[in-house]
């Protein structure tokens, strides 16, 4: 609307800005635990995420055994090697394969202060030069023996799904294969005591359910209190308008009761119940505002030809609400597998039924609060799922929000 | 895998369960009691439509009862009957709600509460028009739209955790301390320790989240304006401040009014966050981490008192919002 008035100011490149910034404010928490996540345990404690993809650099000391490399040039004993080749006893592999000489330095004592590709001399007349690539010349007016200096270097980022494994399985790579060769099977480690990949599966096992079950249940009730007159339908919406906003606190220690009066205890039907009782209102009320603006000549014309009821809802207005049904499948998923305060409330809390958020804040926040690599791994374990229905399915999710929210 | 197994054969049970029992309540209703045909056709084709619509609403109305209706109730009852001693008993009916207001720790929780829903929905609200103005009408606006609406995906959980790390006293981790220190801080805070502001650093949290829902109806909102009203301003002579602030927001203030309720609501019930990144502080309390307290040490009569005391909160926005949609029925 700007520049109808002739107008294509500032303005403009202002909101331009203006929404950069919001957006960049918005992604960058995300960004750096995601980036934290796929990172080596050492290099997280090293350097903020943010310098991830300079690589951090690492101090060795490298010896370099000179003895019968040393040839004479006009007086001076030369020695030309590359650190990469000879110092390779020092170094990790990942480390010879692609690093590059960041500084070096000739005296253990001041250790790499000087930049790499510059020459250094020592008080004996030694003299050495090192560039990025680990080329090494050094001079010296006397035989060498050996030759001892400290270097920087810097690997390139490392991407490690390490921290993945290392939370599924609560073992660490090497660990791993010390169990595995011991006879431990794969399911074992899966499902031990600490790993996440339980408390994984286990938050599918509430979510699928809990999101199945309510859409059926309250597409019925929808129906009828969309097209079905009766006495009472006007006070049945209300009490469903009403219903939305009820705090779940209220319902948890007499649904405890009751349920244990039923035999059922804290388990998994448990909270496939309450799951479904409490996204009902939800479902209802957003099934309903979406079945009363379906078009009336349909319904009609197809209750003038005879069609009953309960046809007209499974031939019609079933597959017409799709875009609602999708909506509200998305908001009782989302709501399930992010959901803490039920599953603390109607699972048990042992670990073959806890779920992903009960794990992280019960168990890893407690025992594993300060090493990041487990929780961020933990984290986008646990978000993972939502973020991809999320982004798939994102139109249904705009259309439900706008749907649901009382007008 | 038993739990996925029982989990596929409840999706069965239930599923099937459903159709079956719509499916058989109707062929019951049309063939055996009330047939359309015989001498009382017309009595029972009259009969039968007044009853199929509860057939329809019955198991959403048993579910809804047993889930949210009776437990209101029940929650009422005992609160004033559950007493987690006998000497508390003694003080009559109220003892409940007279030991709970008179609990400090509830005090710092009430006091929270009204903070967060003085700050949240506010908060939220007002960068959710912010971002929905930003974004109408730019090139790339649905890109930066989803980026800015993606949290509503995250759990509270997860979103405790990608701010506990943005908040991580050090500054080679954590970039708030990071950004402090380049702009000549000495050393890393801790931004959770005990302050009467830490509940400012866990809003921080919630406004992230729900900005983008705010966004996504404002937005839609903004897009409802009719454009002869805005054409009618410009040719006035108003600017583009003139035009958002006295044209556009006025007209979309039933909408705003709206997204703050909803905030409102979701934020009295907030527990996760809390819970995930404040816990080991009192002053952080709110009333549902209070109330989950008294849940899991067994004190079901102090547990219902203050989940009262959460829906009495509630109550206002629960009659606006019944009274919103039955104007909007008539």
């Amino acid at each position: 609307m700007d520049n109808i008035a002739g107008q294509k100011s500032g303005l403009s490149i202002a909101t331009h800005i203006a929404t950069a910034l919001l957006v960049l404010l918005w992604i960058i928490p995300t960004l750096g635990l995601l980036i934290t996540s796929f990172r080596d345990q050492d290099a997280i404690s090293q350097s903020g995420w943010w310098r991830a993809l300079q690589g951090a650099p690492q101090p060795y000391v490298l010896s370099i055994p000179v003895d019968g490399q040393a040839q004479i040039d006009g007086g001076t004993w030369v020695v030309e090697t590359n650190i990469f080749d000879t110092a390779a006893a020092d170094l990790p592999q990942s480390v010879i394969d692609q690093a590059s000489v960041d500084a070096f330095g000739i005296s253990r004592l001041r250790g790499a202060d000087t930049p790499a590709g510059e020459t250094l001399e020592t008080r004996q007349g030694v003299a050495v030069t090192l560039d990025a690539d680990g080329n090494l010349r050094a001079t010296s007016p006397e035989e060498l023996t050996d030759l001892s200096i400290p270097v920087s270097l810097v690997a390139p980022p490392q991407m490690t799904l390490a921290n993945y494994t290392e939370v599924l399985t609560d073992t660490t790579a090497t660990e791993r294969a010390d169990l595995l060769d011991r006879g431990t099977t794969l399911d074992q480690l899966l499902f031990s005591d600490e790993a996440l990949f339980g408390p994984f599966v286990n938050t599918l096992t509430v979510a699928i359910p809990a999101t199945i079950i309510p859409i059926l249940i309250a597409a019925f009730a929808a129906y009828a209190l969309a097209w079905m007159d009766f006495p009472g339908r006007g006070f049945l919406i209300a009490v469903v308008v009403g219903l939305l906003v009820v705090p779940l606190q209220l319902a948890f220690v007499p649904i405890t009761i009751i349920h244990e009066w039923f035999g059922i205890g804290k388990s998994f039907l448990g909270i496939w119940l309450a799951h479904t009782g409490f996204g009902l209102p939800l479902a209802v009320y957003l099934l309903r505002n979406y079945m009363v603006g379906l078009p009336r000549d349909i319904i009609e014309c197809a209750k003038v030809d005879g069609a009953t009821d309960f046809e007209i809802f499974r031939k019609i207005v079933l597959p017409l609400s799709f875009p609602a049904l999708a909506s509200f499948a998305i908001f009782q998923f989302l709501w399930t597998w992010n959901d803490l305060l039920v599953a603390s409330v109607f699972l048990p809390s042992n670990t073959e039924s806890t779920v992903m958020t009960r794990f992280v804040v019960t168990s890893l926040l407690g025992s594993r609060g300060g090493e990041w690599h487990i929780l961020a791994a933990a984290a986008f374990v646990m978000i993972a799922v939502p973020l991809i229905v999320f982004f798939t399915m994102q139109r249904y999710l705009v259309r439900g929000l706008l749907a649901g929210s009382v007008k | 895998m038993p739990v996925i197994v029982t989990g596929a054969i409840t999706i069965l049970i239930g599923v099937g369960g459903m159709l079956a029992y719509f499916w058989l309540s109707n062929i019951l209703l049309d063939r055996v009691f009330f047939p359309a045909k015989g001498e009382n056709i017309g009595r029972n084709v009259r009969r039968a439509t007044a009853i199929r619509p509860w057939l329809f609403v019955f198991p959403a109305i048993f579910a809804l009862s047993l889930y949210l209706v009776v437990p209101v109730f029940y929650s009422a009852y005992l609160s004033v009957t559950s007493f987690a001693s006998d000497n508390l008993a003694e003080r009559g009916r109220f003892a409940n709600y007279a030991a709970v207001f008179s609990d400090p720790e509830f005090r710092i929780a009430l006091f929270n509460n009204f903070l967060w829903v003085l700050v949240v929905p506010a908060a939220s609200t007002f960068i959710g028009l912010l971002a929905a103005q930003l974004t109408d009408r730019l090139s790339w606006g649905n890109i930066a739209k989803s980026l800015v609406f993606m949290p509503m995906a995250i759990s509270f959980v997860g979103a405790s955790l990608i701010w506990s790390f943005v908040y991580h006293p050090d500054p080679e981790i954590g970039i708030l301390n990071a950004i402090r220190v380049t702009f000549g801080a000495e050393g890393g805070r801790t931004f959770i320790d005990g302050d009467v502001i830490d509940s400012l650093w866990l809003m921080v949290v919630l406004i992230w989240i729900q900005t983008g829902f705010a966004m996504v109806i404002l937005s839609a909102a903004l897009r409802g304006v009719p454009e002869d009203t805005i054409e009618a301003a410009i040719v006035d002579g108003a600017n583009p401040f003139q035009i958002f602030f006295k044209i556009k927001v006025p007209q979309i203030m039933p909408t705003i009014l709206v997204v703050w309720t909803t905030i409102t609501i979701l934020v009295l019930k907030v527990y996760d966050i809390v819970a995930a990144m404040g816990s080991q502080y009192r002053n952080v309390e709110i009333l549902p981490t209070q109330m989950m307290q008294s849940f899991d040490s067994g004190n079901y009569g102090f547990a219902t008192a203050i989940s009262i005391v959460i829906m009495v909160l509630v109550l206002p926005v629960m009659i606006w919002n019944i009274r919103q949609s039955r104007a909007e029925l008539r």
